[in-house]
């Protein structure tokens, strides 16, 4: 469950963010639509506790999380949040199957060997596990991003213009990938784009 | 998955800049390690083999040659000295104990030198098999020698004129062997050992059987001649009176091995001193060359930093990550480096056992190298940190949203 309630961030005097409230239930998936510039990524970022807002609140889990400290962030993210970015980005020394594991490393949990092998026969690259990342096509790194985001059982998935780079048949698979197995762990799905192939497919949606 | 298997991973990625890291790391601590090794080893076969005696009598010329030849058979003898002459130091009160050398020819290049019992009771030589040369044409042989020429004992055998393999041979007198030292790490182990008496038959005979009439080689036998001898004090007070009566008042020239030692030792420091330098500068380009390319990789990882620090990694994490490749470069570099001296003194041990019949074979780890190690270590660990250092000032939201 994410919450959110009069964000308002600003890089600079000039240029002030007023985000609308957002709310969306465990098991739910939301889209927030909106041209560049209107702060979809900055809103992601502070979904994501990426950010500190100016002001307003956001709710994770049902946890208030102002007023944390950095540390405290990087925990809950790391146990609660699974990010998709927009360019699927890994650590390029890694293969696909360490991409994986390291999400449960660096959030302190058991390395899950089995579940990266599920996940990755689920999203279609269970051949590609020993592979460097950079040899994956740019469709099946979206995919093992988001077998990346779903290895620690976040109760938020996030991503941001998950579809942008991917062609109608690539991008269609990949939502319909995102939302099934966010509603399978009963996670809440948020999906950021401007992406207008979206619209149609998420019924509850945010305009920025 | 851990940390240690990601800065691997990391360094396997980077392959070329890794190798050229680890290889000056490797060349620097290698050429530390080895004259450390030579430095030590040198030393310790020097003053070996010097142990006990203080003075060296023999003729005029180069006293560094003289010590060089006479104590540790490496060099070629300055020439003969009257027999009579030793004799007569040994009636100085100083002296303790005088002992004759007589060098002047091989058997397939190890040296045979005619003396008296007094040279292997004075590196405390035991016998392996057989008895100590007695009488003329006996012979006692070290170990070396006897597995280098697979001489056993009752053989025989021809010494060549001079101190080549290639010399002349002394066809007509065969030595025979009476008995082989026990290995004592000492000279002695490559040298065939006679009595004093074998040489002055030998080249006596030489002259019969050559031009020489019976008067003459009378005469030559009375006029007995040796290379040099070896002399121990009974009183350190000696080292400052004997060696100048000896230079001013006797045909002999006398040279102190320790001064000589110490002035060799010198004259080779120069060289040593020079390549120390000279490692060392490789060393501190190789922890440059560990700096310029973590700071060139991080640079390209801005975004991966960025993107493990929002899957949940501190940014002490990142740190460590990246402190470790360093530490594992300079790790590899000491193991090689270590391993390179090693090779390298068993390349000059072959040379110098093959010219000289001195081999150094002492492969242990030397505690100075355990400063060497931490000193590598130092260098890793402060060429990483430095561009690591950047982790902690990473804007994690503006590096994903850049890219």
């Amino acid at each position: 469950m994410l919450q959110s309630k009069q964000l308002t961030f600003s890089y600079n005097p000039q240029k002030q963010f007023v985000f609308p409230d957002i709310t969306c239930e465990d098991g739910k998936s939301l889209l927030i639509l909106g041209q560049s510039g209107k702060g979809k990524t900055t809103l992601l970022h502070l979904l994501a506790l990426l950010l500190k807002p100016q002001s307003g609140q956001v709710w994770v889990n049902s946890r208030e999380v102002a007023g944390f400290n950095p540390k405290q962030l990087a925990h809950i993210r790391a146990q609660h949040i699974g990010i998709i970015y927009q360019k699927a980005h890994f650590v390029t020394a890694l293969s696909v199957l360490d991409n994986m594991l390291l999400s449960n490393y660096l959030a302190d949990q058991q390395q899950d060997r089995d579940r990266a092998v599920q996940l990755a026969e689920q999203l279609g690259f269970s051949d590609h596990l020993s592979k460097k990342t950079n040899q994956l096509s740019q469709g099946e790194q979206q995919r093992v991003s988001i077998a990346r985001a779903l290895m620690n059982h976040p109760s938020v998935i996030l991503a941001d213009e998950p579809t942008s780079s991917l062609d109608d048949r690539n991008c269609d698979r990949v939502v319909a990938l995102l939302k099934e197995h966010s509603s399978r762990i009963g996670a809440s799905l948020v999906v950021v784009t401007h992406d207008q192939r979206l619209k149609d497919i998420f019924p509850d949606r945010v305009v920025l | 998955m851990n940390l240690l298997k990601i800065s691997w991973s990391n360094l396997k990625d980077k392959k070329l800049n890794s190798f050229l890291s680890t290889l000056l790391l490797t060349l620097g601590i290698g050429i530390i390690s080895l004259l450390l090794l030579l430095n030590k080893q040198l030393e310790e076969q020097f003053r070996r083999n010097l142990r006990g005696i203080d003075m060296v009598v023999g003729a005029k010329g180069s006293p560094l040659q003289l010590i060089l030849s006479s104590v540790y058979q490496i060099d070629a003898p300055t020439g003969n000295i009257p027999l009579s002459e030793v004799e007569k130091l040994e009636q100085n009160p100083f002296v303790k104990s005088v002992i004759p050398l007589s060098i002047g020819d091989n058997f397939q290049g190890y040296r045979i030198i005619g003396t008296n019992a007094g040279y292997p009771e004075h590196f405390q030589a035991e016998l392996n098999a057989g008895g100590l040369f007695e009488h003329s044409m006996e012979t006692t042989i070290g170990y070396k020698v006897a597995e280098g020429t697979g001489l056993k004992i009752g053989d025989t055998f021809a010494g060549s004129h001079g101190l080549e393999a290639e010399g002349d041979e002394h066809g007509d007198h065969l030595y025979v062997v009476k008995g082989i030292f026990k290995p004592s790490d000492s000279v002695l182990d490559q040298l065939i050992l006679t009595d004093l008496t074998s040489v002055w038959d030998l080249h006596a005979s030489h002259g019969e059987t050559e031009e020489h009439d019976e008067d003459e080689e009378h005469e030559h036998a009375a006029e007995k001649e040796v290379t040099s001898a070896l002399i121990s004090f009974r009183n350190p007070m000696a080292m400052m009176t004997l060696p100048r009566q000896v230079n001013e008042n006797t045909k002999l020239q006398s040279a102190l091995p320790s001064i000589e030692i110490n002035r060799l030792i010198e004259l080779m420091g120069v060289g040593i001193d020079t390549l120390r330098a000279l490692a060392i500068l490789i060393m501190l380009i190789a922890g440059i060359s560990v700096f310029v390319s973590l700071y060139n990789s991080l640079k390209e990882r801005k975004y991966e930093m960025a993107l493990m620090l929002s899957m949940g990694a501190t940014r002490s994490r990142l740190f460590f990550m990246l402190l470790f490749e360093g530490l594992l470069l300079s790790v590899i570099g000491f193991l090689a480096g270590i391993s390179l001296s090693r090779l390298g003194l068993w390349l000059f041990s072959n040379t110098a056992e093959r010219d000289f019949n001195y081999s150094f074979r002492n492969f242990s780890l030397l505690p100075e190298e355990i400063w060497l190690f931490v000193a590598a270590l130092a260098i890793g660990v402060l060429a990483a940190a430095l561009p690591s250092l950047g982790v902690y000032r990473l804007n994690i939201s503006r590096t994903l949203a850049e890219d």
